[in-house]
């Protein structure tokens, strides 16, 4: 039980790490460009893996490091490399997880930055360009602190969501093999309670980690409403 | 002069960096596409890239004449036409009295609505109540699901800004509250309306957590369920029989099926992409 605890934290914990910067720096990236056709050709690109489903975005990820014909493992074979059985090794599961979460939500995750960049009055940028500002100094000086509050707001509010991490893709991305580190409360509650039966034990474990995620999410709501004007409720 | 220089090697970089990640995510989709209409010798060869090699149509002759798949794409197309109209009906009319201001209880509706959010009795919970109320293998698909908050809210923002002008004269036409709302508002809503169905369509076309847990008849499969099934099935082939062609017409069939789920996503893709940036923004605005 411990283990699920710390297997499902952890994989809150690095998702949270690794996946909150990307789109944010995306966003500014892509804030950059004054081209509209080209940003709006990123920008529809990006959204799409949105929008496929989860067991296509794991078949997608079991295809390519399929030990057989996968691409990943024809790179490494072609390198010079042993075949890596990747899906079958415990060690590779949270990067597997974390990096196709990357990959989905980048561009769908960005959108909320982009409007508040969208939202920075011009005139600040033309005072600094009266000033001779560079285009980095400027990232520093005006766009950064002006989205701050939305980073904050959002950094804080991903954070009280940080042990419910999702059923579907981990249950998916799953196997026997590789149980040690995939397996989080939801598949545990899912194992206990459905398919061995154990009705009232899987209850208890489910309601368990409910009433922590909302403690989590009260702390979290609290803290952004101190830090920032925003919150939840 | 310098100050010129480095101005261009800067954006030079950023476009660079935004071609790379447009490359990251169109890869894998190109890829799948590439090796599906590929002769089995070439991936064989391991030669594929984002390009066909001895294109074909084979795998796709073989998909859309399995009678699993075919029955389970009908299936889907069922379930995404009942649940989408059904959801559509119950969060339109729930989204509309709860945007009016003289219902009583509303902000107590709101706040239990709101919770659902938040907080749930879990996934054990869950089932015993759909399965108690009968709902097992039958319109579990479909039902549990019907109203999805942060949905609901959106559409009460948008009714809310609605002009109440308009509904005064309606009043004064003689319409009472349903009237109004069939023949004033929901003509002039087709825009919300077409975005929040198309979520709700887009929701239950991928949906497999529901079908996997409430149904247990394969008959009743969606795509979605099948399509793992089938993915998860090559499996045990890895490694060791690779002399004959068996592995990889089972292997490049899965690259056509994902292929085969996916367009239905594709088509709508435009659609979708012409409303969803809006709505995501009034749902953060006012949520």
């Amino acid at each position: 039980m411990f283990n699920i605890l710390s297997n499902t934290f952890l994989l809150g914990l690095y998702s949270l790490l690794w996946g909150f910067p990307f789109p944010l720096i995306f966003a500014l990236i892509l804030n950059e460009v004054r081209n509209r056709k080209f940003k709006k050709i990123v920008q529809t690109i990006s959204y799409l893996p949105h929008f496929l489903s989860t067991v296509v975005v794991v078949g997608l990820i079991q295809l390519f490091l399929s030990p057989t014909f996968g691409f990943v493992n024809q790179i490494i074979e072609r390198m010079g490399f042993e075949k890596i059985v990747f899906l079958q090794k415990a060690s590779f599961f949270r990067t597997i997880y974390i990096s196709s979460d990357i990959w989905q939500g980048l561009g769908w995750n960005a959108i909320i930055y982009m409007a508040a960049l969208s939202n920075i009055d011009p005139n600040l940028y033309e005072a600094s360009m009266i000033d001779g500002t560079g285009r980095f100094k400027k990232l520093i000086y005006i766009t950064l602190p002006s989205i701050s509050p939305t980073i904050i707001t959002l950094l804080l509010l991903s954070m009280g969501t940080i042990l419910s991490v999702g059923f579907e893709k981990t249950y998916l991305l799953q196997n026997p093999a590789i149980l040690s580190k995939a397996d989080v409360i939801q598949t545990y509650v899912w194992r206990q309670g459905l398919q061995r039966g154990n009705f009232s034990y899987g209850t208890a474990v489910g309601l368990f980690n409910s009433v922590i995620n909302l403690f989590f999410l009260v702390i979290s709501n609290s803290l952004a409403r101190k830090f920032s004007e925003t919150s939840l409720w | 002069m310098n100050r010129n220089k480095q101005f261009s090697i800067s954006i030079l970089l950023i476009y660079v960096a935004l071609i790379i990640v447009m490359v990251i995510i169109l890869f894998p989709l190109l890829h799948v596409t590439a090796v599906s209409f590929s002769g089995s010798k070439y991936i064989y060869m391991n030669s594929i890239t984002i390009y066909p090699k001895g294109f074909n149509i084979e795998m796709y002759k073989i998909v859309f004449k399995d009678p699993k798949i075919f029955n389970s794409y009908k299936n889907t197309i069922y379930y995404v036409v009942l649940g989408t109209f059904l959801s559509l009906a119950v969060t339109s009319t729930a989204a509309y009295s709860l945007s009016k201001k003289k219902l009583i209880f509303r902000n107590k509706f709101m706040g239990l609505i709101i919770v659902t959010m938040f907080f749930s009795g879990g996934m054990i919970p869950t089932f015993l109540t759909v399965k108690n109320i009968g709902l097992y293998n039958t319109w579990a698909v479909v039902l549990p699901g019907l109203v999805n908050s942060w949905y609901l809210i959106l559409m009460r923002s948008f009714f809310e800004a609605f002009p109440c002008e308009i509904e005064e004269s309606g009043k004064l036409d003689g319409l009472n509250d349903i009237g109004t709302f069939w023949f004033l508002v929901l003509p002039v809503s087709k825009a919300v309306l077409a975005t929040i169905g198309l979520f709700y369509a887009v929701g239950l076309w991928n949906s497999y957590y529901m079908p996997f847990i409430y149904l247990n008849s394969s008959s009743k499969f969606p795509l979605q369920v099948i399509l793992r099934s089938m993915l998860e099935s090559g499996q045990g082939l890895d490694g060791g029989t690779r002399n004959a062609d068996q592995p990889v017409i089972l292997e490049s069939l899965k690259y056509a099926t994902i292929i085969v789920s996916v367009i239905p996503i594709i088509v709508v893709y435009p659609f979708l992409q012409k409303y969803f940036v809006t709505g995501v923004m009034i749902g953060s605005i006012k949520g």
